[in-house]
């Protein structure tokens, strides 16, 4: 199928016929924007740089019921999910991010809640064209028009959105709302071909990975670790905000005698995160979570998944509260190589 | 499509007999279980090394390892120290209560790739746990092994695990079961000492041999090196590591120890890798 144009007067139109269906998309919170569910009738406008926090709950929530139970019973319930999503305007990091996880998810035993959820949600991006400071997304693969995890990638073209399909599900979205959209000329491909290589442009900040994956293992006991983790308040913001961030705790919990079990979203940077019920813990202090998290995203994850587990969004950078900056840091491993 | 079998659901077992292994306040609780469900019990298949998920609903789940061969017969059982919430839960099971169970999870010890060798096992307190099916792996095996030497110690005698078993043990004819305690005790007729010293006191050739070690950190440490000096090669020596573990699927991410999951590339690691792992004994 070749790209269509939606004109943007048609876009309630078109969030309309999702109705009946979970429409995540970026709205006003406070002074940020965050991913929240869209009213009936509602129609976002997708006019934003990036979301605070990254839309990874559409497949991984913060809080998840894995099972639900009578106290003192031996029989549980698999709540799974059984909505249909669709996430609006999601950006291509921020997708690309999802395929990331997703092979862990679906690593040698399959995680029912998000392989579920990822089978029942549609990925509509949004091309980038305002690059924010910290973001280096080519740096590690991607780009501010990467279709990668996308279904359909949506460009805004001014008065109105380019729209491609990305895969088999993009396809059904695009013929259900085709009646909505007109043939995209050549002169609207070209269009989105400059604005992209423009966005690329607007990229300041880059990464130079080369080595790091193989080196890092190699810097287990180098000084900088101990000189990033100094500053490190071990809050977790860097964590909590990364679109490729997977860790998760699980707890029960009892109301009266239902009982549920759940998962949420936990970080490798608070000591109980690994401490052993004796109060061992392997990594207790800042300086080995710190040598972790970087380890993780920057080799393990590479040695295991093949691809990086960082997909260049700048949240971490933007958010740390005293500015620890995953790009300097990076930029200190390849120095110390 | 893949059929999605949800890992984490736990099947009830009952518990069908419990006795305590060692008092205190850290005191050490056996649990023999066998799954409610026919069909669980059918599909469910261990080796030695592997470990289970178990819990009470509304409380919890640990990772412990299960502390029986399969050779045993169609049970499970797990010795539990009783440390955290969970395991205090654990502890308050008795005979017909349900202890929820998932799993196995991890790696085995290679039994198979074994055979025509001499095991020596080495332990260390609550560490003859996941030591002790390889030894009722073996026993049940002896035709294909070619001998079975068991070095067992504790802090006092009423810190040994299994002392019930350990008579039996000692009188068959291919197994040497020594055991010992850090300090002498009235009564006591064994060794008293070091568990690392007497391995070295016993000096074992590491001809054909394969050695196993698992206990307190600091034993570990020392056994391996006393390996070493009796002249085992890195690839002859297996041990296992335990880390704080939630999922048992390799999803939690909490468990690793650099690039490696304890729960699925481990808990059994042949220390050729492991000593390639810079957390591994963090």
């Amino acid at each position: 199928m070749s790209a269509m144009l939606l004109n943007k007067e048609k876009w309630p139109e078109f969030v309309g016929k999702l109705a009946g269906k979970n429409i995540l998309a970026p709205q006003a919170d406070g002074d940020a924007m965050r991913f929240a569910a869209v009213d009936e009738g509602d129609a976002p406008v997708l006019d934003y740089n990036n979301t605070r926090v990254p839309p990874k709950g559409a497949l991984f929530p913060q809080t998840e019921t894995m099972l639900k139970f009578q106290a003192k019973g031996e029989q549980v319930e698999e709540p799974l999910p059984d909505r249909e999503t669709v996430v609006l305007g999601l950006r291509p990091c921020d997708a690309r991010a999802m395929t990331i996880v997703e092979k862990l998810f679906k690593w040698d035993i399959d995680d029912p809640y998000f392989v579920r959820r990822r089978e029942l949600t549609t990925l509509v991006g949004l091309a980038c064209s305002e690059p924010g400071m910290n973001c280096f997304c080519p740096s590690v693969g991607g780009g501010p028009a990467s279709t990668e995890g996308l279904d359909l990638l949506l460009t805004d073209l001014g008065d109105s959105y380019l729209v491609e399909a990305v895969t088999e599900k993009g396809k059904t979205l695009l013929s259900e709302t085709r009646d909505l959209m007109e043939e995209a000329g050549e002169d609207a491909l070209k269009e989105k071909e400059k604005l992209v290589a423009e966005a690329e442009q607007k990229i300041k900040r880059s990464v130079d990975t080369e080595g790091v994956p193989e080196g890092l293992p190699g810097l287990w006991e180098d000084p900088l670790w101990q000189k990033v983790a100094a500053s490190c308040l071990g809050c977790g913001t860097c964590t909590y905000l990364c679109p490729t961030c997977h860790c998760f705790d699980i707890q029960d919990e009892l109301e009266g005698f239902d009982g549920r079990r759940m998962r949420t979203w936990d970080s490798c940077m608070f000591d109980e995160y690994t401490m052993h019920t004796s109060g061992h813990n392997p990594r207790p202090t800042r300086r080995e979570r710190t040598r972790n998290r970087i380890s993780h995203k920057y080799s393990y994850y590479v040695d295991k998944f093949d691809v990086i587990a960082c997909v260049g969004c700048g949240r971490c950078s933007n958010l740390c509260p005293v500015n620890i900056d995953i790009i300097e840091t990076i930029r200190q491993v390849k120095e110390a190589l | 499509m893949k059929t999605i079998e949800n890992p984490y659901i736990p099947y009830p077992a009952t518990v069908k007999e419990t006795w305590y292994e060692t008092g205190g306040e850290r005191c050490i609780k056996t649990f023999k279980v066998v799954f409610d469900d026919e069909k669980v019990r059918e599909k469910w298949s261990h080796l030695p090394g592997q470990c289970a998920m178990i819990g009470v609903l509304g409380v919890g789940e640990s990772m412990i390892s299960i502390s029986c061969s399969p050779t045993e017969g169609d049970f499970l059982r797990f010795s539990v120290m009783r440390m955290g919430k969970v395991t205090q839960a654990l502890h308050q099971l008795e005979p017909g209560d349900k202890m929820m169970v998932r799993g196995p999870y991890g790696n085995n010890f290679p039994v198979d790739e074994w055979q025509g060798k001499k095991i020596l096992t080495i332990g260390g307190g609550i560490g003859q746990a996941p030591l002790r099916p390889i030894v009722e792996y073996v026993k049940a095996n002896m035709d294909k092994y070619e001998g079975l030497t068991m070095i067992y110690g504790a802090r006092t005698s009423n810190d040994l695990c299994f002392k019930g078993e350990f008579d039996e043990m000692s009188r068959t004819n291919d197994l040497a079961c020594h055991l010992t305690i850090d300090v002498e005790e009235e009564g006591w007729e064994h060794n008293v000492g070091f568990v690392p010293q007497m391995l070295l006191d016993l000096n074992p050739s590491p001809e054909n041999t394969i050695a196993i070690t698992c206990g307190p950190p600091i034993m570990i440490r020392f056994v391996l090196e006393n390996l070493k000096k009796l002249g085992f090669g890195d690839e002859q020596i297996y041990t296992t590591l335990e880390n704080r573990m939630k999922c048992g699927v390799g999803k939690c991410g909490r468990c690793n120890a650099g690039n490696m999951y304890v729960c699925k590339d481990g808990p059994v690691f042949n220390y050729a890798v492991l000593k390639e792992i810079p957390e591994a004994f963090a």
